[in-house]
C-alpha cells in the first residue's frame, strides 16, 4: 500500500510540471510580460513604471532559462515559480497585489456553498429516481423516463438560467435571482436557484448513468442466484444491485470530490457569485497571471488528488481489488 | 412431489417465436434424483428455471401446462408463494459458480441472507453455516466462512452454492450444469459429496446436464431431452444399456470409452433424427 | 485570390464530406459487427426519425455552406432561398403585422412567422442561418479529435510500455489544466473564429477519444485473435489497421454523434462568454447572448431566445437519441 502510493506521487510530479509548463507557454505564447504590464497598467503608463511592475514581480527575468553567462541558468522566471510553489507558498496577485492564499479561502466558501448542496443532492435524486425506474420496469415509464431524461440534458446551460432567471425576477420573485452576499442562514436565498439549477441541468445525464448501472448489475449470475433464493425484488435492488453498483458509481463521484472546491464557471459569471470559478475566469482576461497560475497548481493537485481519491476508495469498496 | 404435464415454453423476440420447450411430461417422487440430458438448446436449461418461474418473462411465455408441486401449480403462485418456493422448498445450483456468486458479501452472509429467509427460527447463525460447508466437505468452515468469494478455487465455490442450496432443508434441488464449468478433477469431487449428501438427507435432485457420462452413480431414472421434446425416459441402467430412441443411441454412442483405439470421435448424424 | 478560396472552399468541404462518408460505408459494409448493427436500425423508429431531422440540419447546414459567386458578391445557397423575406427597420413580434414599438408602430413590409430581430431581420432565417456554425463546429473539431483520439488510444494499446506511459502522461496533464484556460488560451493565440475554435476544442476533447478507445484496445488485444495475428507473422500496421481498427470502429461512430451534441452545445456557451464566434457570425450562442436583455424589454421580447434555445434544443435532442440507437444497435448484449 506504501508503496503504491509513493509510485503514484512519483506519476504525479511530472505531470504536475507538465501542466504548468503548459500553463505558463499557454499564456506567454499570448502576450509577453511586457505587454501584459501594459494591459494591466493602462496605455498612459510610462515605461519606467512598467519596468517597475515587471522588476517588482520577477517578470524580467528571462522565461525559461537564462542564457545569460554572468548568472546561474536557473535564475528563470518559470523555474524560480517553480520553486515558490513547491513550497506551497501561493504569492501575490499581479493586479492587486493581495496574497493569494487569502484569495482564493475568500473565494472557496461560495463556490463550496454552491456545489457542495448541488452534488450531493444530486447525487440522492439521481440514485432515488433510477431505483424507482429499475423497480417498477415498465416500459412505457422507461420510454418516458429516458426521453424525459435526454430531453432535460439537451437543453443548454444558459437556456437554464436565462429561463429560471426570468422565472424568479418577474413571475414569481421570493427570492433573488442574481447576486450574492454572505449573510448567515439568509445567504441561502441566493443559492436556491443556482442550486436548482445545477441539479435540474445535470439530472437527465446523471439518471440515464445511474439507471444503466444498476441495469447492468441486474444482469449478472448472482441476482439470478439472489432470486433462486427467494429474496424479493425490494431487497434484490436495495442490498444487491445497490452494493454492486455504488461501488462502479464511486468512481465517478470521488473524482469529482475535490472539484467542487472550484465552483462553476458559468453559473457564477450568471449569477454573480464571488466563487473560485470566477475567480480564474476574470484572472484569464485582466490578465493577472500570478492568479490563473495559482489556480491551475491548486486545479492540477486537485485532479491528481482525486484519481489517487478515487483508487483508494475502489480498493476500500471492493473486495476484489487489493492495490500493489 | 413434482409433475410436469405437458409443459410448454416459448421465447417471443420481436416478431420470431421459438418453442424452447415442447410439451413434455416428467414426474419427481420424493427422495428420487432424475437426470435430464440433452444437448445445448435442448430445452434442459430452461425445462430447470421454469419450477419455480425464473424465467424472465418476457420474453418467456408459458405457452401450455401445468407445474405441479405438492399439489399447487407453480404457474398460478403468487408473488409471495412463489418466494417461499424458490430456495425453501426447491434450491438451485447453477453453472458457473465464479459469477454466481455475489463478490461483494462473504460466503456466510450470503448462506446467511437464504437462512433468514426460510429458516428464521435457527438462532446460531455463525454454526448452522459452519454445519453446512461441512457438509459439503469445506475444510476450516468456520474460518472459510469469512472469506469472499474470489478467495476460493472453482472447486470451492461450488461446495458454497450447494451448502447455499442445502441451508434450507429443501425438497428438491435442481443442479443446472453443476460440474461442467469445473476441471475435470474436480467434477469427480463435487460428484462424489453429492452422491453422499443425497443418501444422508434423502432429498430430489434434478440433474441438468448434456454429458451421460456423470449420471451413473447417481441418478435413477433419466429423461433425454432433445429440441425442445423428451425423446426417451427410464430407469438409469435400462437407458443406459438399452437406448431405444436414435438420438439416445448416438448421443451415448459419442462417449469416448478407455480402452478403445479409434482415430476418430463419433459425432451425432442430425439428418437421421428428424 | 482569397475572395476565390472564400468561396469555393467551402463547397469543396461539402463534397469531400459527401466522399468520405461513401468510403466509411464500403469499409464498413462488410463487417459483422455493422451487418447486425444495420439490421437492429432498420427495427428502430425512434432512432430513425432522429436521424432524419439530424439529416434535415445537415441539409439546411449545407445550403448555408454552399457559396454561389454572383455579380454583387458571393451569397450562400440558403441566403438565396430566402432573398424573398425583407429586412424591416426593428422589432417584430411573430405574424404581427406592425412595428413592435409603443411609440410608432408603424406597418411592416410583411409578416414574419417568427418575428424580427433588433436589426429587423427574420428571426426564422437568422436560425437556419446558425445552423452553419454549429454543424461546422462540430463537424471541424471532429476532424481533429477524432483521428488524434483513435491514433493514439490505439498506438498506446497495441504498444503498451513507454508509449502508453507517454500517451497517459499527455492525456493527463490536458485534462489537468482547466478547459476554459486552454480554449480562451488558444483562442487568444490563433484568433477568434469558427476554425481556430474547431482546433482549440479539438486539442481538449481528444482526451476523451483516447480514454475510450485504448480501453476498447486494450481489451481486443486480450482477444485470441490478435495473438493468432501475431503468430502467423502479421506486420504491426496490418495487425492495427485489418484487426484492431474496425472493432473500435463503432464506439468512434458512437462517440462522435454524442460528442457532436455537446460541441453544439460548447459553441453556443463560448459563444455566450464572449470567447466564441467573432461578431457577426450567425450562431446560436450569439443569438441567446443577444436575447438576454431582451427579455425585460417592455413590451417583452422572447421569441429571439425561444428560437435559437429550440433550434439548438432540438439539433441535440436528436443526436442524443441517435447516439442512444446506435449504442443499442452495437451491443451484443442486446436482445433481437
Amino acid at each position: 500500500m506504501f508503496a503504491y502510493l509513493i509510485r503514484r506521487l512519483l506519476f504525479f510530479v511530472p505531470i504536475v510540471v507538465g501542466v504548468m509548463l503548459l500553463t505558463f507557454c499557454l499564456f506567454f505564447l499570448v502576450q509577453s510580460p511586457d505587454a501584459m504590464a501594459r494591459r494591466v497598467l493602462g496605455p498612459k503608463a510610462t515605461p519606467k513604471a512598467v519596468e517597475n511592475w515587471l522588476h517588482n514581480r520577477g517578470y524580467d527575468k528571462p522565461l525559461l532559462i537564462n542564457r545569460d553567462p554572468e548568472k546561474p541558468w536557473h535564475d528563470s522566471l518559470f523555474i524560480s515559480q517553480m520553486g515558490r510553489l513547491a513550497t506551497l507558498n501561493l504569492g501575490n496577485s499581479d493586479v492587486s497585489g493581495r496574497p493569494l492564499a487569502e484569495v482564493f479561502r475568500q473565494g472557496a466558501l461560495p463556490s463550496l456553498l454552491l456545489t457542495v448542496p448541488a452534488f450531493f443532492a444530486g447525487i440522492a435524486l439521481s440514485v432515488g429516481l433510477a431505483l424507482y425506474l429499475v423497480f417498477v420496469r415498465n416500459a412505457a415509464a422507461d420510454f418516458l423516463a429516458s426521453l424525459i431524461c435526454v430531453a432535460l440534458m439537451s437543453v443548454p446551460v444558459m437556456v437554464y438560467v436565462i429561463f429560471g432567471q426570468f422565472l424568479v425576477a418577474q413571475v414569481f420573485n421570493y427570492f433573488p435571482a442574481f447576486g450574492f452576499q454572505l449573510q448567515g442562514w439568509s445567504t441561502a436565498k441566493f443559492l436556491l436557484l443556482p442550486v436548482a439549477l445545477m441539479i435540474v441541468s445535470g439530472l437527465g445525464a446523471d439518471v440515464r448513468l445511474v439507471r444503466a448501472l444498476f441495469l447492468e448489475e441486474l444482469g449478472q449470475d448472482y441476482i439470478r442466484t439472489a432470486r433462486a433464493k427467494g429474496v424479493s425484488s425490494a431487497v434484490i435492488l436495495l442490498r444487491h444491485v445497490l452494493k454492486n453498483g455504488l461501488i462502479n458509481l464511486i468512481t465517478l463521484v470521488v473524482a469529482s470530490l475535490p472539484f467542487l472546491i472550484m465552483g462553476s464557471l458559468l453559473l457564477e459569471n450568471f449569477f454573480g457569485i464571488p466563487g473560485l470559478g470566477n475567480v480564474l475566469f476574470t484572472a484569464i482576461q485582466a490578465p493577472d497571471f500570478a492568479v490563473v497560475q495559482a489556480s491551475v497548481f491548486l486545479g492540477s493537485l486537485l485532479y491528481l488528488g482525486g484519481l489517487l481519491l478515487t483508487d483508494l476508495c475502489y480498493a476500500w469498496a471492493d473486495p476484489r481489488i487489493r492495490l500493489h | 412431489m413434482l409433475t410436469v404435464h405437458s409443459l410448454g415454453i416459448d421465447f417471443i423476440s420481436g416478431s420470431n417465436r421459438t418453442h424452447a420447450v415442447k410439451g413434455i411430461s416428467f414426474s419427481i417422487a420424493p427422495g428420487e434424483t432424475l437426470a435430464l440430458v440433452g444437448e445445448s438448446g435442448s430445452g434442459k436449461s430452461v425445462t430447470g428455471l421454469a419450477l419455480t418461474r425464473l424465467l424472465q418473462e418476457p420474453p418467456a411465455v408459458y405457452s401450455s401446462g401445468e407445474i405441479l408441486f405438492e399439489g399447487s401449480d407453480v404457474l398460478k403462485m403468487s408473488p409471495r408463494e412463489l418466494r417461499r418456493l424458490r430456495g425453501g422448498k426447491i434450491a438451485y445450483v447453477f453453472q458457473e459458480p465464479s459469477t454466481s456468486l455475489n463478490p461483494v458479501f462473504t460466503v456466510r452472509s450470503q448462506i446467511a441472507e437464504a437462512l433468514h429467509l426460510h429458516r428464521p427460527e435457527v438462532r446460531d447463525i455463525d454454526g448452522e453455516v459452519a454445519r453446512c460447508l461441512d457438509m459439503v466437505g469445506i475444510v476450516d468452515p468456520s474460518k472459510r466462512m469469512h472469506d469472499y468469494p474470489h478467495q476460493l478455487s472453482g472447486g470451492m465455490q461450488q461446495r458454497v452454492m450447494i451448502a447455499m442450496a442445502l441451508a434450507c432443508h429443501p425438497k428438491l434441488l435442481v443442479a443446472d450444469e453443476p460440474t461442467t464449468a469445473l476441471d475435470v478433477t474436480v467434477q469427480a469431487q463435487i460428484l462424489d459429496q453429492m452422491r453422499l449428501i443425497k443418501q444422508q438427507i434423502k432429498m430430489a435432485m434434478l440433474l441438468i446436464t448434456h454429458n451421460f457420462g456423470i449420471i451413473g452413480g447417481i441418478a435413477d431414472r433419466v429423461a433425454v431431452m432433445f429440441r425442445g421434446a423428451i425423446v426417451e425416459h427410464g430407469a438409469t441402467a435400462e437407458v443406459l444399456h438399452n437406448p431405444q430412441h436414435p438420438y439416445t443411441k448416438a448421443l451415448i454412442g459419442c462417449i469416448p470409452q478407455l480402452g478403445q483405439h479409434r482415430r476418430r470421435l463419433t459425432t451425432i448424424d442430425y439428418s437421421t433424427l428428424g | 485570390m482569397t475572395s476565390f478560396l472564400q468561396i469555393w472552399l467551402p463547397n469543396l468541404a461539402v463534397l469531400t464530406v459527401l466522399l468520405v462518408c461513401v468510403f466509411l460505408a464500403k469499409v464498413v459494409a462488410r463487417s459483422d459487427r455493422w451487418t447486425v448493427a444495420r439490421r437492429r436500425l432498420q427495427r428502430d423508429k425512434v432512432g430513425q426519425l432522429a436521424a432524419f431531422v439530424c439529416l434535415i440540419y445537415l441539409l439546411v447546414g449545407a445550403l448555408e455552406t454552399v457559396v454561389v459567386p454572383t455579380q454583387t458578391g458571393s451569397r450562400t445557397l440558403l441566403q438565396m432561398l430566402c432573398s424573398g423575406v425583407p429586412q424591416e427597420k426593428g422589432y417584430a413580434a411573430p405574424m404581427a403585422s406592425t412595428a413592435l414599438s409603443i411609440s410608432s408602430p408603424n406597418p411592416l413590409i410583411s409578416k414574419h412567422l417568427l418575428g424580427t430581430d433588433a436589426l429587423g431581420r427574420d428571426t426564422l432565417v437568422q436560425t437556419l442561418r446558425a445552423t452553419r456554425a454549429a454543424l461546422w463546429i462540430g463537424g471541424l473539431t471532429s476532424l481533429v479529435y477524432i483521428p488524434l483520439g483513435v491514433l493514439l488510444g490505439i498506438l498506446a494499446a497495441y504498444y503498451r510500455g513507454w508509449v502508453d506511459d507517454l500517451v497517459q502522461y499527455f492525456y493527463s496533464t490536458i485534462a489537468a489544466v482547466p478547459e476554459i484556460l486552454m480554449l480562451v488560451a488558444i483562442l487568444m493565440v490563433l484568433g477568434k473564429g469558427l476554425g481556430t475554435m474547431a482546433i482549440a476544442l479539438g486539442i481538449t476533447g481528444w482526451v476523451g477519444m483516447a480514454r475510450l478507445i485504448r480501453g476498447e484496445a486494450l481489451r481486443q488485444m486480450e482477444r485470441p485473435y490478435v495473438a493468432a495475428a501475431k503468430a502467423m507473422g502479421q506486420s504491426h500496421w496490418n495487425i492495427i489497421t485489418k484487426h484492431l481498427l474496425p472493432n473500435v470502429m463503432h464506439l468512434v461512430v458512437i462517440k462522435f454523434v454524442l460528442g457532436f451534441s455537446g460541441l453544439v452545445l460548447a459553441e453556443a456557451v463560448l459563444s455566450y462568454l464572449g470567447v466564441g464566434a467573432p461578431v457577426g457570425t450567425a450562431s446560436w450562442g450569439a443569438i441567446v447572448d443577444a436575447s438576454r436583455s431582451e427579455l425585460s424589454r417592455e413590451p417583452l421580447v422572447w421569441w429571439n431566445l425561444a428560437s435559437a434555445s429550440f433550434a439548438l434544443f432540438l439539433l441535440v435532442l436528436c443526436l442524443n437519441v441517435l447516439g442512444d440507437s446506435l449504442r443499442r444497435a452495437f451491443d451484443p448484449k442486446s436482445t433481437s
